[in-house]
């Protein structure tokens, strides 16, 4: 698979605070990527440096295959951190033909993005006069300017009403259909979850996991069952070797699995057994559950 | 190099305080002709600026570039708040993110600066010709084009200026402390010079290393002309006053300010280069 960006054991220190510790990993073409961590974990301070605005303290990165210079590959990307920062005394049109001119692409695309994102009436209107949710549309929209070979997005959500939540995550999954490969910094788990393939944890800056969402704890899900009998059902869970931990919780268990076993198994195991179920659900562990036993454990 | 001069061309032209006061700047350099008109007629003291000989060649040269450089100061404010707007917007981030180079964003500000200087320096060469050729009491070539060292001692003065600008603009991220802090060196400067003066050294030795100062280096490229003109002259014989003064351009006060030049630039690509944004 081919390879947009490779960070080799990264360190960042803003004098005694180490922001980024030894921070390893890459992102492949055509996954769509979240980078999780608490607020405070090196997210925008691990994006600010391969983005060129945040020096390094050691360690290294490569954009694509590593011959281009940073600048020259960061024409290729389209990026968003935190606030959108625009002149906010031009209009949308003047703001993205200055993108234009920067990322060395012609200016033919800057209906077509605007559209995208739903601001081609407001084309003429100067950047002060937006809302935030219109300014960090914009930057969508001139992130996009030159069809970049990945998008990565800081907190683009942060701030907005649920309305312009919407918007942005509709857009965002519009682009990752496309087959864009997107990096998404988030601490929004709901959001990182809905889009993402794969992730990367930071916590106080170091790496906790980097891989595919699904493989993220090594977890079979786990029942939440009720029934009449519930004393007998937890005590023949308990003697099941396939159960770990079960809990009950306002009359309703939790067994979390210990190995592979589908609903209708477990339902026929039980039903032999005299016990009728009133409910049965499988489920995974939530994006939030795995990454609260993730940064917890560690 | 065209590119870095459209990118900051956009950022400049769209804004409405800049593009006031660049044209504001440029009608000011214009209107040194306006001097022409200076008549004062009360009874029977008749005076008629022009007829005074300022507009005579050769001294015209060294007296429109002292006159207008006093002007650069509107294009000093748009300079340092074309610098700080950049912090203060995070459009610096931005720029930086899109693409553009630390390098080639100290280089589109550098560009536009020298751009500035050039167009002045043509500006006032365009003036002070069509003002020298309607009042000049001499109109022969080789006076004409004598002394024409003003020319580029005033070019490289703004250039050296504005560059000191540039660098106060990144070193202080806000353009009105930005200025404050032009005003502040300003005064520090003679500050400087009276203290070494008065307890470190001779005056002539203060005055020498003076003369190595930043701000003062440009002011001596062009030094004041109205000692020149033949009536101050004449009042200065009458009082016994000898008024003998060096207004030539030299060599290596060219090379002072081409110096601080080169140090200001680099600083500020040094400073932008080192700080996390």
């Amino acid at each position: 698979m081919e390879t947009i960006l490779t960070v080799n054991h990264l360190t960042k220190k803003f004098g005694y605070l180490t922001a980024v510790k030894d921070l390893s990993f890459t992102i492949e073409k055509g996954n769509v990527y979240g980078i999780l961590g608490p607020n405070g974990s090196g997210k925008s301070t691990t994006l600010g440096i391969i983005l060129n605005v945040v020096n390094r303290t050691s360690g290294d990165f490569s954009w694509f295959d590593g011959n281009t210079s940073t600048h020259e590959a960061l024409k290729k990307v389209g990026a968003i951190i935190e606030r959108p920062n625009f002149y906010p005394y031009m209009t949308a049109i003047q703001n993205l033909k200055l993108v234009c001119k920067i990322k060395e692409v012609p200016e033919t695309k800057i209906q077509e993005k605007l559209e995208l994102v739903g601001l081609w009436d407001r084309r003429d209107s100067k950047f002060k006069t937006y809302s935030l949710g219109m300014k960090q549309r914009l930057a969508i929209a001139s992130a996009l300017l030159n069809d970049p070979e990945i998008l990565i997005l800081d907190e683009p959500t942060n701030g907005l009403d649920p309305q312009g939540i919407h918007q942005i995550r509709e857009i965002i999954k519009t682009i990752a259909g496309q087959g864009t490969t997107i990096l998404l910094a988030s601490h929004l788990l709901d959001e990182v979850e809905k889009v993402c393939s794969h992730v990367v944890i930071l916590r106080k800056g170091e790496n906790l996991y980097s891989g595919p969402v699904d493989s993220m704890l090594a977890s079979h899900g786990f029942f939440e069952l009720r029934c009449q009998q519930m004393d007998q059902l937890k005590s023949l869970l308990e003697k099941n070797a396939s159960f770990g931990k079960i809990e009950n919780f306002n009359g309703t268990l939790t067994a979390y699995l210990k190995e592979e076993m589908d609903a209708m198994t477990l339902n026929k195991m039980l039903f032999e057994k005299g016990i009728v179920l009133s409910h049965l659900v499988k489920r995974k562990e939530s994006l939030e559950e795995q990454f609260l036993t993730l940064t917890k454990n560690n | 190099m065209l590119r870095l001069l459209q990118i900051e061309f956009i950022k400049l032209w769209n804004n409405r305080a800049s593009k006031v006061l660049i044209i504001a700047y440029f009608v000011l350099l214009t209107s040194i002709a306006l001097i022409a008109a200076i008549k004062f007629d009360i009874g029977p003291v008749q005076f008629h600026l022009a007829d005074q000989g300022i507009f005579n060649f050769p001294y015209i040269w060294h007296f429109n570039t002292f006159v207008t450089a006093l002007f650069k100061l509107f294009l000093a404010i748009v300079i340092v708040s074309m610098m700080s707007n950049e912090y203060s917007n995070k459009t610096i981030k931005q720029n930086l993110i899109d693409g553009l180079s630390k390098k080639e964003f100290i280089l589109s500000k550098v560009l536009t600066v020298v751009s500035f200087a050039l167009i002045s320096t043509v500006f006032v060469f365009v003036v002070s010709m069509i003002l020298g050729l309607a009042y000049s009491d001499y109109n022969e070539l080789s006076i004409i084009f004598s002394d024409l060292e003003f020319l580029p001692a005033f070019f490289f003065k703004l250039i050296g200026f504005f560059s000191f600008c540039l660098f106060l603009g990144i070193l202080v991220k806000r353009s009105a402390f930005a200025l404050g802090f032009l005003i502040l060196w300003t005064i520090l400067e003679q500050v400087v010079f009276g203290l070494m003066g008065w307890k470190v050294m001779s005056w002539d030795a203060a005055r020498m290393v003076k003369d190595f100062f930043p701000l003062q280096s440009m002011s001596n490229l062009i030094k004041e002309p109205f000692t020149r003109l033949s009536a101050v002259q004449n009042i200065g014989q009458q009082i016994g006053e000898d008024m003998k003064f060096d207004y030539h351009v030299y060599w290596y006060e060219f090379l002072i300010v081409i110096v601080w030049t080169a140090i200001f630039i680099y600083l500020s690509y040094a400073l932008l280069k080192k700080r996390d944004l």
